[in-house]
C-alpha cells in the first residue's frame, strides 16, 4: 500500500507521512555513511605548489554545494606541536625528533579526520600535507581501507621557479613560521626547506605503483592534467573544478540592476523597467567601469528588463543568462510584502522562520538558486574580468560562494541597489572593496527578524544544495606522548566542537562614499 | 556565445571508438544548442573507392591507395570549412585515424589557415577484448564487410589495424605540449588532459571523462495519470488519479519483472511522480530538474481556455515550440538547459528508471534518440507507457511498453495553423493553413492580434489562407477579402 504524501511547508517538499506526521525526506543519499562512503582527499606535493590554495578553494565550493567538508592541515598540527619555528633543520630526514613529531601530527590530523568522517557528518575530509612518499601515502590508503573511507589524490606537480618564487611570497614570507624574520631570509630558509623533501619525493606513479589509485595531477597550475580512475560522482566533480580554476590576476564585480519601479513600489519579483534614479545608476555604473581601465571586461546581465536595461548603458557587448533572474516569488510574484502578509500570512511567517530553504508556493527557494546558479560560477572561475548586473537573492548566492558564508547567513548578506562590490582573489581567500556609486535608492533589505524561531535543519541531499562555511580546523590538544601510536585504536578523540568565527563583513549602505572594506582573508596556513 | 569555431580532431588506431566517440559527442552538443557535425573519412572513402577488397588497400606502400585517402581526407576538410563558415556551424568532428604527426600537422595548418581552434581527442586502448568486442558490435555489419563471413571479416580488420600500427605516432606530453587535447586511455581508466582553451572544450572534456560503455538500460516514462489530466488542464501539482494508481502498481510489477542489478529511481518534485515511486516500494531520488515545463501563466488551464485568454500565445507556441517561452513560465529550450546535470549524472550511473513529465521526457528522449529542436515538442511520450534505452553500436535500442492501464491521451500533434516569416520588421506576413483548417481558431482576432503585436506603422501586413491537401491540391479556404485587416500594399 503506498505511503501517503505531505508536503513539507517551508520546503514544499513532497515526502511520505508517517502516522500523519511528516517524517525527512528518504532519499538514497540522506542517511550518512551507509548509502555512499565518505571521501578523504589527499593532496600531494613539494612545499609552494598550491596545495593549500587548492585545498581551501575545494572546500569552499564543495561546501557551497552542500557537501560538508573539512581541511585537515598538518602543518597547524605542527605548530601546534612545536610551538616555536626554529629554522629548515626541523624539516631535515635525518633529523629523528623532528620525524617523530612530524609523524605524530600526522597521525593526530587523521584521527580528527576519522572523527569528522564518522561521528560530525562530515562527507569529505581534504588532508592538507605533502604527503611526498610512498610510505605516507601507504600509511593513509591502510587508514582510508581500515575506515571505509574512499581515498583520492590531488597532486600538485611544478618546476617553474617564478611561480614557486611567487607562491612563497604570497603565502609563505607571512607565515607564522616566519614572523620574526625579514623577507629576504624567510625566501632562503623556506627554499631549503623544499630541498629537504625534495630528496624523498617519490611523485604518483600512473604506469606501475599508482595505477590502481584515484587521482588526479595537476601540472604547471592546469596546463596540464593526468586523472586516473575516477570512482564516482563526487570525484568527478571535483576533477571538473579543478579543471576549471585558474590564478590569473583578475576581478569580480558584482551589483545589482538599477532601482527598478516594483523597487519603488516595494514590490517583488516582476519584471519591471528601471526608475529615474535606476538609469541615472546606469549612467554611473559606465563611467565606473570606464575608469576601471579594465582589460577585456565580459559583462553579464540576467534576461529581466532592469538587468538588460542596465547593462546596455554601459554601451558594450553582454551575454544574458537565464541562470541569473531573480528568485521565483511563485504566488507572490509583484506583491509588496504586506500584501503578503495579509494574504498568505502562514507562508510570510514560515520565510522567516528559515528564509534560506523556504520554497514560495509555486517558486523557488535560495536553496534552488544556489543550484541553478552553480554553472554561473563555474564560468565566473574560468573567466578573468567579469561584471555580473543581478538580483538581491541572485547576489547574495554568488557573494556566499565567494566569502565562504553558511546557509544560514547568505539570505541576510546585505546587497543594496546602486553599490557596486569588487572582490579580487589574493592569497588564500578574497578581498571585497565595496563601492557605492552615489546614487539615491530605496532600501530593499530585511534583516532577520530577532524573534524567529529557528526550524529544525533538513537533512543534507544530494540533488538540494545547502551552503555551509568551510568549518575552522580543529583547535588541536598539543602532543601529549611520543609513544601515542594508532589511528587504528577505536579511542574515541574529545569532540573538539568547531565554531565558524568568521570576521563579519560589513558591508557599507549607499551613503558611504567608496570605501575598502577589510580583506575576508583567513588566517596564512602552511606547511 | 560568439566564439570562433572548433575543430575537434580524433586520433588512434582502428576499433578503439573514435566514431563512437564522435557521434555521441555530436550528439551531445547539438543537444545542448551547439551546432556540430561529424565528418567521417571512412564514408568518403567508401564513395570514392566504390567496392572495398580487403586490408591491401590499406597497406603503407599502397601508393594508389595514399593517394585515395588523402584526397578523400581533403575533400573532408572543404566540407568542414564549408560546414563552419558557411553554414553556421560551431564545432566539427573531423572523425578518422590521424595517427601520424604529419597528417595532424596538415589539419592544424588548415585550421590556423581558416581561423578554427583546434581540439584533438584520442583514443588508445591495447586490451584484446575491448577492441574484439568493437570490432564484433560495429565493423562486422559495415559496408566493407557485407560479402564476408564472420571469420574473414575479422582476420582482414586485425591486418588493417596492423597497417597503421607502424607508423603509429601517438600525441607526446612533450613533443606537442602546445596543442590542445585529451588522450583516453583504455576506454576511460585514465585521462591525459592538456591545454584546455575554453569553455566548449572544457565541457567536451567532462562529458568525455563522465560517459562509459558498461552495458545497462535506462528505463523513462511518466508519471501516473493524474486528476488534472483528467481535466484536460496542463501543469498544476495535482494526485494520481484511479488509474494513476493502478499504473504505479503496474509499473511496480512491470519493474520487479525486468529482474534489474543495482536500479536507481529518479522521480521530479512534484506529487504525481513522487506517488508513482511510491508504489514501487524501493528508495528514490528527488530532482527539481526533472519538474514539468512551467507554463507561467497558464498553468492549470486547458488548452481551450488558453486559445481563448492568450490567442497569440497560443498561435505563436505553434509557430516555434521548442523556443517558445509560456510568458512568465519557460521554453523547451530552457528545460534542455535545466535537464543538462540530469543527463550528466544518467551517463555515469548505470540501471535508472527516471519518472518524469511529458515535456521532460520529450527533451531527454530527443537526447537518446539524436532528435532534432524541431521534432523534439512533438516526440509521442503517452502516458503509462515505459521506454526501456539500450545503448547499442553507435545509437540506442528503444522498446517500448505499454503497461495496459488506460489514460487520457495527452499529445498534441504539430498543428495546422502556422505562422510562416514571423520577423517582426519584415513587411509582409503571410498565414498558411497547412492540412485543415481548426474549428476552434478565430483568424479575425487572430490576425488582429498578430497585427497588434508584430506591425510596425508603415508596415504591411497581409493574410492569405491556404487549404493544402495531400501536399498536391490547394485550395484557397477563406477569400482573400474576408480576412484582409488592413488593405496594404502587399510586397511578397
Amino acid at each position: 500500500m503506498p505511503r501517503e504524501l505531505t508536503q513539507n511547508r517551508i520546503q514544499k517538499i513532497w515526502i511520505p507521512s508517517k502516522d500523519d506526521k511528516p517524517s525527512m525526506p528518504r532519499t538514497s543519499h540522506g542517511g550518512p555513511h551507509l548509502a555512499n562512503p565518505p571521501t578523504v582527499i589527499v593532496m600531494v606535493g613539494l612545499p609552494a605548489r598550491g596545495k593549500t590554495y587548492i585545498s581551501r578553494k575545494l572546500t569552499r565550493y564543495l561546501n557551497w554545494i552542500g557537501i560538508p567538508t573539512k581541511v585537515f592541515n598538518v602543518g597547524e598540527y605542527r605548530r601546534e606541536a612545536v610551538k616555536h619555528y626554529s629554522s629548515y633543520d626541523f624539516f631535515k630526514s635525518d633529523n629523528e625528533d623532528a620525524v617523530k613529531i612530524r609523524q605524530q601530527c600526522a597521525l593526530a590530523a587523521l584521527r580528527d579526520v576519522k572523527t569528522y568522517l564518522t561521528e560530525e557528518e562530515g562527507q569529505v575530509a581534504v588532508f592538507d600535507a605533502t604527503n611526498t612518499t610512498r610510505e605516507r601515502r601507504d600509511m593513509i590508503l591502510e587508514f582510508g581501507s581500515v575506515n571505509g573511507f574512499k581515498i583520492f589524490f590531488i597532486e600538485s606537480v611544478c618546476d617553474d621557479p617564478n611561480v614557486i618564487a611567487c607562491n612563497i611570497l604570497e603565502v609563505k614570507v607571512s607565515c607564522p613560521d616566519y614572523q620574526d624574520c625579514n623577507k629576504t631570509d624567510a625566501m632562503e630558509d623556506f627554499k631549503k626547506r623544499i630541498e629537504c623533501y625534495r630528496m624523498n619525493y617519490q611523485p604518483l606513479d600512473p604506469d606501475q605503483y599508482d595505477k590502481n589509485l584515484s587521482f588526479i595531477k595537476v601540472i604547471d597550475v592546469g596546463r596540464r592534467f593526468l586523472v586516473n580512475r575516477i570512482q564516482d560522482h563526487i570525484q568527478s566533480r571535483i576533477v571538473y573544478y579543478l579543471m576549471n580554476i585558474h590564478v590569473q590576476p583578475r576581478s569580480i564585480y558584482l551589483c545589482r540592476h538599477g532601482e527598478s519601479q516594483h523597487n519603488l513600489q516595494g514590490r517583488l519579483g516582476g519584471d519591471s523597467g528601471l526608475s529615474t534614479r535606476g538609469r541615472k545608476f546606469a549612467g554611473a555604473l559606465a563611467k565606473f567601469v570606464k575608469e576601471q581601465n579594465l582589460k577585456d571586461l565580459k559583462v553579464w546581465t540576467s534576461q529581466l528588463r532592469r538587468s538588460i536595461q542596465t547593462a546596455e548603458a554601459l554601451n558594450v557587448p553582454y551575454e544574458q543568462w537565464k541562470a541569473l533572474n531573480e528568485i521565483d516569488g511563485g504566488v507572490c510574484e509583484e506583491m509588496t510584502y504586506e500584501e503578503v502578509r495579509e494574504r498568505f500570512p502562514d507562508e510570510f511567517a514560515l520565510r522567516d522562520q528559515d528564509k534560506y530553504y523556504y520554497r514560495y508556493p509555486s517558486g523557488e527557494s535560495y536553496q534552488d538558486l544556489v543550484q541553478r546558479v552553480e554553472p554561473v560560477i563555474m564560468e565566473l572561475e574560468r573567466q578573468e574580468n567579469v561584471l555580473v548586473i543581478c538580483h538581491q537573492a541572485v547576489m547574495r548566492c554568488l557573494l556566499a560562494y565567494f566569502l565562504d558564508k553558511s546557509a544560514d547567513e547568505m539570505p541576510y548578506l546585505k546587497c543594496p541597489l546602486h553599490t557596486v562590490l569588487k572582490l579580487t582573489p589574493v592569497a588564500y581567500g578574497c578581498k571585497v572593496e565595496s563601492i557605492s556609486l552615489n546614487v539615491e535608492a530605496v532600501n530593499t533589505h530585511r534583516d532577520r527578524p530577532d524573534d524567529v524561531k529557528r526550524g529544525p535543519s533538513t537533512l543534507i541531499r544530494r540533488n538540494s544544495v545547502t551552503p555551509l562555511t568551510s568549518p575552522e580546523p580543529n583547535k588541536k590538544p598539543r602532543i601529549e606522548g611520543l609513544d601515542d601510536t594508532i589511528i587504528r585504536e577505536v579511542t574515541p578523540t574529545q569532540l573538539t566542537l568547531c565554531t565558524a568565527s568568521h570576521t563579519t563583513l560589513a558591508l557599507s549602505t549607499q551613503n558611504l562614499k567608496k570605501c575598502s572594506i577589510e580583506c575576508h582573508e583567513p588566517p596564512q596556513l602552511c606547511l | 556565445m560568439t566564439n570562433c569555431p572548433t575543430l575537434i580532431v580524433t586520433v588512434g588506431l582502428p576499433a578503439r571508438g573514435k566514431t563512437y566517440i564522435s557521434k555521441k559527442l555530436t550528439r551531445y552538443l547539438n543537444w545542448i544548442d551547439v551546432p556540430t557535425k561529424e565528418f567521417n573519412v571512412g564514408q568518403y572513402r567508401r564513395e570514392c573507392v566504390k567496392i572495398y577488397k580487403s586490408f591491401e588497400f590499406f597497406r603503407p606502400d599502397n601508393e594508389e591507395g595514399l593517394k585515395i585517402r588523402k584526397q578523400c581526407a581533403l575533400a573532408a576538410l572543404n566540407d568542414v570549412r564549408q560546414f563552419l563558415t558557411d553554414e553556421g556551424g560551431q564545432v566539427a568532428v573531423f572523425d578518422a585515424t590521424n595517427t601520424t604527426r604529419e597528417r595532424r600537422e596538415t589539419i592544424l595548418r588548415f585550421a590556423e589557415q581558416n581561423g578554427f581552434k583546434v581540439f584533438f581527442v584520442e583514443s588508445v586502448c591495447e586490451d584484446p577484448d575491448v577492441i574484439a568486442e568493437n570490432i564484433v558490435q560495429v565493423k562486422l555489419g559495415c559496408p566493407d564487410y557485407t560479402h564476408c563471413n564472420t571469420e574473414d571479416a575479422v582476420a582482414d580488420f586485425m591486418k588493417r589495424i596492423k597497417c597503421y600500427e607502424n607508423s603509429y605516432q601517438p600525441l607526446d606530453e612533450e613533443l606537442d605540449r602546445d596543442l590542445s587535447f585529451i588522450k583516453i586511455i583504455d576506454v576511460g581508466r585514465r585521462y591525459l588532459v592538456n591545454r584546455v582553451q575554453d569553455h566548449i572544450q572544457s565541457r567536451i572534456v567532462y562529458y568525455l571523462m563522465n560517459i562509459h560503455i558498461t552495458p545497462r538500460s535506462i528505463y523513462l516514462c511518466r508519471h501516473g495519470e493524474s486528476d488534472l489530466n483528467i481535466k484536460g488542464r496542463i501543469g498544476g501539482d495535482s494526485g494520481l488519479s484511479a488509474r494513476g494508481k493502478e499504473f504505479a502498481k503496474a509499473l511496480g510489477q512491470f519493474i520487479q519483472s525486468q529482474n534489474i542489478r543495482d536500479l536507481k529511481v529518479w522521480t521530479s518534485q512534484m506529487k504525481r511522480t513522487i506517488q508513482t515511486a511510491e508504489a514501487l516500494g524501493v528508495p528514490y531520488e528527488q530532482w527539481k530538474a526533472l519538474n514539468e515545463i512551467d507554463a507561467g501563466v497558464c498553468e492549470e488551464l486547458m488548452y481551450e481556455e488558453i486559445q481563448q485568454k492568450y490567442p497569440l500565445e497560443f498561435a505563436l507556441r505553434d509557430q516555434d515550440k521548442y523556443r517558445y517561452r509560456y510568458p512568465k513560465g519557460e521554453s523547451y529550450e530552457d528545460l534542455v538547459q535545466r535537464l543538462e546535470p540530469v543527463i550528466m549524472e544518467l551517463e555515469r550511473q548505470e540501471n535508472v528508471l527516471v519518472i518524469c513529465h511529458q515535456a521532460v521526457m520529450r527533451c531527454l528522449l530527443a537526447y537518446f534518440l539524436d532528435k532534432t529542436a524541431e521534432e523534439l515538442p512533438y516526440l509521442k511520450c503517452a502516458l503509462h507507457t515505459v521506454l526501456k534505452l539500450t545503448p547499442m553500436a553507435y545509437g540506442c535500442k528503444v522498446e517500448s511498453v505499454c503497461l495496459n492501464v488506460d489514460a487520457v491521451n495527452t499529445h498534441r500533434d504539430r498543428p495546422s495553423v502556422r505562422f510562416t516569416n514571423t520577423h517582426p520588421l519584415s513587411m509582409s506576413v503571410s498565414l498558411v493553413l497547412v492540412k485543415q483548417a481548426s474549428p476552434i481558431i478565430n483568424l479575425r482576432t487572430l490576425c488582429s492580434s498578430f497585427t497588434t503585436q508584430f506591425g510596425k506603422p508603415g508596415c504591411n501586413v497581409m493574410f492569405i489562407a491556404l487549404h493544402v491537401v495531400d501536399n498536391k491540391k490547394i485550395n484557397i479556404l477563406y477569400p482573400y477579402s474576408t480576412i484582409k485587416i488592413n488593405l496594404f500594399k502587399s510586397t511578397s
